[in-house]
């Protein structure tokens, strides 16, 4: 016990322990690197050998151009469809959390509201966007309301998960502190759930971007989406896989957006990971 | 503090009545399952008992929780581990508003001290060994300055080299602070080296088998445990078990 408690022996054991997790994580990247240069080389040769039509399969070349070329028309459609995408996902992900903590503080709430929402989780998200277009107009509401739809039931989920994951003893230790519904909730509640808030966000935010996208190819005549659809009528391939990229693109960035958050917002975490 | 417990539903406890001394080092001893964690979840408020009557220095249960005339705990830390070691000390301070009435008598800074995790202030949980999480939940349950403190096998999760040291400490702690400490343990030796008082419970439902007061001066030593009066109460104790199966 005393050459682990004593505080110089830890200061002194973290660094080279970084060290040497950070010599890791480059030599992962490294990999991860390693394979998309290999997986585009591979594209590559097998369209140059088999002399695939440009309208059929570009090479990566050939979208790379096509990203160069096509700059302003991606960035004018990009636009509307990020701001469609962070609208949603703020709006779905506010509305789920609400709810979430109303399930948690009254079950007859979450008895009455639960089978509602899964219920609205099976209908098929292409039948609802026209219906949402008639209801709604061709401005932004319907494809926010669409990327808000999407995003909205995992969180809904994993947030119901997250704040009744509390452990029954810590409860007891509140009991025990005469605390009130409001403080279990501050002290206990929500920070016990925000791991799982994140892993929702996570997902949200690739579904988030997919909704808006879907929602476009429907009485749309601008975003990823619409492009998407004049690309492939006008069999402009290379720009197709252009859009598809820029949509990935999107989709990695608010990922890591949310993962930098996640590491300021449950610092704990990597402390647990640390000794594990 | 007395309880007199007649017949529950569940007939976890029956015809318990006992008296409790304040200053008093009181063990429950009995064989897992028996019932004594029970007994001190209905001290604690958080059972309720379906009969019988338990009173709190005068007080009913709940009314001695709001008081926080108890300190709790439990046989896993409990800590929470988004906060540092002093946050954690210091959780019942904030829970509703008690610091703001009740002015500390010891800072959550100098519990920690007292429990011997100097320097360990900024520490979170995940970096904290267990027995060191432990005394981070002794140091919480004294923050609001109880006058009874309620352990519910605190050291059953921890290593023998760990909870001997523990024991130690603990004895050190209550001979500084003097508070009327009810400890549940099934280990007749923890039992014997640390109170003043043994009570011996039977498997469910829980009778009283034995009530043994240890006449052993403090401090106590850990040389005592080789003494033969001590090896005179384990030995009764264990005999008083052995009936009570």
């Amino acid at each position: 016990m005393r050459a682990v408690a004593r505080p110089a022996t830890i200061l002194r054991a973290v660094p080279a322990g970084r060290a040497h997790e950070r010599g890791r994580a480059l030599r992962r990247r490294g990999l991860a690197v390693l394979g998309v240069v290999a997986a585009l080389a591979l594209w590559q040769g097998t369209v140059l050998l088999l002399r695939v039509p440009r309208y059929i399969a570009p090479s990566p070349v050939e979208v790379a151009v096509a990203l160069r070329v096509e700059a302003g028309t991606l960035a004018a459609n990009a636009w509307p469809t990020i701001l469609e995408t962070l609208g949603g996902f703020l709006v779905g992900n506010v509305i789920a959390v609400a709810i979430a903590i109303g399930f948690v503080h009254n079950r007859t709430f979450q008895h009455t509201v639960y089978p509602l929402a899964v219920t609205v989780r099976t209908l098929p998200i292409v039948a609802i966007s026209p219906i949402l277009v008639l209801l709604l107009g061709n401005g932004y509401a319907p494809k926010i309301a669409i990327a808000a739809l999407i995003t909205f039931f995992p969180t809904l989920v994993n947030m119901v998960d997250g704040l009744n994951a509390v452990d029954p003893q810590a409860q007891e230790l509140m009991h025990v502190l005469s605390a009130t519904r409001w403080e279990v909730f501050r002290y206990l509640r929500w920070p016990t759930s925000l791991p799982y808030l994140f892993s929702a966000l996570r997902i949200a935010s690739t579904a988030s971007l997919l909704g808006a996208i879907v929602a476009e190819w429907i009485g749309s005549n601008k975003g990823l989406g619409y492009l998407i659809l004049a690309a492939t009528y006008d069999y402009r391939t290379p720009l197709l896989y252009a859009t598809m990229a820029v949509a990935s693109a999107i989709a990695l960035a608010l990922f890591g957006v949310i993962s930098v958050l996640e590491r300021y917002a449950v610092p704990w975490r990597r402390a647990e990971g640390a000794t594990d | 503090m007395a309880f007199e417990l007649a017949d529950g539903a569940l007939d976890v406890l029956r015809g318990i009545t006992l008296t409790i001394r304040q200053g008093d080092f009181v063990s429950l001893l009995g064989p897992s399952g028996c019932g004594k964690s029970t007994l001190l979840r209905l001290i604690a408020d958080v059972l309720t008992p379906t009969q019988g009557r338990i009173s709190v220095l005068g007080a009913s249960p709940s009314e001695a929780r709001r008081h926080r005339v108890l300190g709790m705990v439990f046989q896993q830390p409990v800590l929470l581990p988004w906060l540092t070691a002093e946050a954690n000390v210091a959780l019942p301070l904030r829970i509703g508003g008690w610091s703001r009435r009740h002015p500390p008598a010891s800072s959550p800074a100098a519990l920690l001290q007292l429990v011997g995790l100097d320097g360990f202030h900024r520490a979170r949980p995940a970096q904290l060994s267990g027995g060191m999480q432990q005394r981070v939940a002794i140091a919480r349950a004294l923050v609001s300055d109880p006058q009874i403190l309620l352990m519910d096998e605190p050291f059953g999760a921890l290593d023998a080299i760990t909870r001997d040291r523990l024991n130690e400490e603990l004895l050190r702690i209550w001979t500084q602070v003097r508070r009327t400490v009810v400890f549940v343990t099934h280990s007749i030796a923890e039992a014997v080296y640390l109170s003043t008082r043994v009570v011996v419970l039977s498997p469910r439902p829980a009778q009283i088998r034995r009530i043994v007061d240890i006449d052993l001066p403090y401090p106590r030593r850990p040389a005592m445990k080789d003494t033969p009066e001590f090896t005179r109460y384990t030995a009764a104790l264990r005999a008083a078990l052995g009936e009570a199966e």
